[in-house]
């Protein structure tokens, strides 16, 4: 019998194991892996140039297509940049509306990733009780903006408009029954906060499920743990961010140790790994939903508690109310002005991060005082996870480099930009 | 925040150290990344590099309304104008730096000139570098010393040029299509014109 030597497999780019289109250079010794070559690119939209040729406003659109699947919270991190550098004070209500719409966005990306995740380690069942409940929250973004991913809601000064009065309703089909329409409409009898209030009521027995599902599961288990350990030293050297990080057991969370927007105010917890395998970047993404929905009560209550303005005043950057703009002449100089040329930035640079459901998502912005960004850098924190795919999946076997990918949570949107 | 600052002060000279938004940068000299990064990781704690990327400052501060506008109408700002400066240190890179350990964040920040692009490669102090160097080289044309595989990496195989340059088009430089005489892919120049909808404008 003659010897077998190494082997090179093309992984993707179109494999459903690939979460889009990545393509993975595979060196195989038998069943297992010697090297993990990740070529990247396929999605690449040039994001940062196009953001360049446009006035700031513009760009928003863009940040929700980078991770498509945590909108508002990239839009949080631009946003917020531009504030920084205006120096512009965001109401309080739209503060919270936007930590709300964080953790909403957090679950929602949590969800999609655990559905994805069991799917390709081989749970079926996940993926359905999964989406069923992130329907809930697209439902909350379409409310909310008239979009169900794409939702452009903050702006620079606070966010688009206040929370609607009524939770829109399914209406009359052929296809439902009129018992089954007044099942399903039974809690979007209120507000879009009713609506929110109820789903996080429930959440957490839903969270339960998927825990039952997967958590002692022999097979989840034996896929899982002890797979792709990353010591807390390596997972720093590597860049990691977010539940990747806590997964190896560095308690580091942005929320918590330099807290933006209201985040002080609210009371929440860090989960952090112990060996720093996929199972531990499981059970962390399994507390940090459930941690999410405690913040997002206590948004709730805050926010039926306190109605009041939800952007600034100042409308240099934000738009005047139609109303004034009828009659008053400075509001029409200023409406024109704002959507013809934009507001120009003081020069300088920041670098403005927040705590995306991902890890760490940043927004590197150069300004040299024109009403344009100079440079945009999008720090995006799969980018780094994804390097670190080949020290992750060294040593390996071949169907352990999916477990892997779908343990980092990878979204191409932001990767590639 | 100011304990650091005094502390960058005493180590690299005051005047390298600035604070603008709350945050600290320290510029450097291009040939000392390797000396100064190895200190702030042994020294400052600073375990994660955060990002690193490029900047290219060709046209920084040039606005499109440059000139005598009202002879020429609107349609002056519908082409961006090309720049005429020759830069001295084009090119920049920054490095943001984050200690977990002292709950601090820096940039550094070195510029380069465009005739010697080159900078030594930190990848051996964080290795999390590896990737963001070889987009910086992909998309500015910046080389990495001792990098041992800088390859492109967003752009598409046998890609031409540096993308985020700023004497790159927007529109880019060739166009792809399939020719069915050929039977393959071919390459052309773009028949798209650019077009610029809002003109770039500082008002001070």
């Amino acid at each position: 019998m003659s010897e077998m030597k190494n082997y090179t497999l093309n992984f993707g780019p179109q494999h459903p194991a690939a979460h889009g289109v990545l393509r993975l250079i595979l060196e195989l010794d038998g069943e297992v892996v010697e090297r993990a070559d990740p070529h990247i690119g396929l999605l690449h939209r040039g994001t940062e140039k196009l953001a360049e040729s446009k006035p700031y406003n513009q760009s928003i659109g863009y940040m929700d297509r980078l991770d498509y699947v945590s909108m508002m919270c990239n839009e949080h991190a631009y946003v917020m940049s531009i504030e920084k550098m205006l120096g512009i004070k965001v109401p309080e209500r739209a503060e919270y509306i936007r930590v709300m719409f964080d953790e909403i966005t957090r679950i929602m990306n949590h969800l999609m990733w655990i559905g994805t995740h069991a799917l390709d380690v081989g749970a079926m069942s996940v993926f359905l009780y999964a989406f069923r409940e992130r329907e809930a929250l697209i439902d909350c973004y379409e409310a909310v903006s008239g979009s169900r991913m794409h939702a452009t809601y903050y702006r620079p000064g606070g966010v688009y408009r206040d929370l609607p009065d009524k939770m829109p309703q399914y209406l009359d089909s052929k296809l439902r029954s009129k018992e089954k329409l007044e099942k399903i409409n039974e809690n979007r009898q209120g507000s879009l906060l009713d609506f929110i209030e109820d789903f996080a009521k429930n959440f957490p027995k839903s969270i339960q499920q998927y825990s039952d599902l997967l958590t002692d599961n022999r097979i989840w288990k034996q896929r899982l743990v002890n797979i792709a350990i990353v010591s807390p030293e390596r997972a720093m050297q590597l860049g990691f961010t977010g539940a990747m990080l806590r997964g190896s057991g560095v308690e580091w969370d942005i929320r918590k140790n330099e807290p933006y927007s209201v985040y002080d105010q609210l009371d929440f917890e860090i989960p952090v790994g112990v060996t720093g395998d996929c199972y531990d970047r499981y059970l962390v993404r399994m507390e940090e939903m459930r941690q999410s929905t405690r913040i997002i009560n206590q948004c709730v209550a805050w926010l039926n508690a306190n109605p009041g303005p939800v952007m600034s005043d100042d409308h240099k950057v934000t738009p005047p109310n139609r109303e004034d703009m009828k009659g008053d002449m400075e509001s029409l100089i200023h409406h024109f002005k704002l959507f013809t040329e934009g507001y120009c930035l003081p020069e300088g640079e920041s670098y403005t991060a927040v705590e995306a459901p991902k890890g760490e998502f940043g927004v590197y912005l150069v300004s040299d005082g024109a009403n344009k960004p100079y440079r945009v850098k999008i720090r995006a924190p799969g980018f780094a996870h994804l390097a670190a795919m080949d020290e992750m999946a060294k040593g390996h076997m071949l169907s352990d480099v999916v477990t892997i990918i779908g343990s980092q949570d990878i979204v191409f949107g932001e990767v590639d930009r | 925040m100011k304990e650091l600052k005094q502390k960058l002060s005493k180590a690299f000279g005051k005047k390298n150290v600035s604070e603008s938004f709350n945050e600290l940068t320290l510029n450097i000299k291009s040939e000392d990344v390797i000396e100064v990064c190895q200190k702030l990781k042994d020294d400052f704690q600073f375990e994660i590099l955060m990002d690193l990327c490029g900047i290219d400052y060709l046209t920084y501060g040039e606005s499109d309304w440059n000139g005598n506008a009202s002879s020429s109408g609107f349609s002056r700002a519908r082409q961006a104008q090309k720049s005429t400066n020759q830069k001295d240190q084009r090119f920049g890179v920054a490095y943001h730096l984050l200690s977990v350990s002292n709950n601090e964040r820096l940039r550094v920040k070195a510029l380069l000139s465009s005739e010697n692009l080159m900078i030594q490669s930190v990848t051996k102090i964080w290795n999390c570098a590896d990737w963001f160097e070889r987009e910086a080289f992909d998309l500015f044309g910046i080389l990495f010393e001792n990098h041992n595989d800088l390859r492109r990496i967003l752009t598409d195989y046998g890609f031409v040029g540096h993308p985020l340059r700023k004497d790159f088009p927007m529109i880019g430089e060739v166009e792809m299509r399939y020719d069915e005489e050929l039977g393959r892919v071919v390459y052309e120049p773009v028949s798209i014109e650019p077009n610029v909808n809002v003109p770039r404008v500082i008002r001070k």
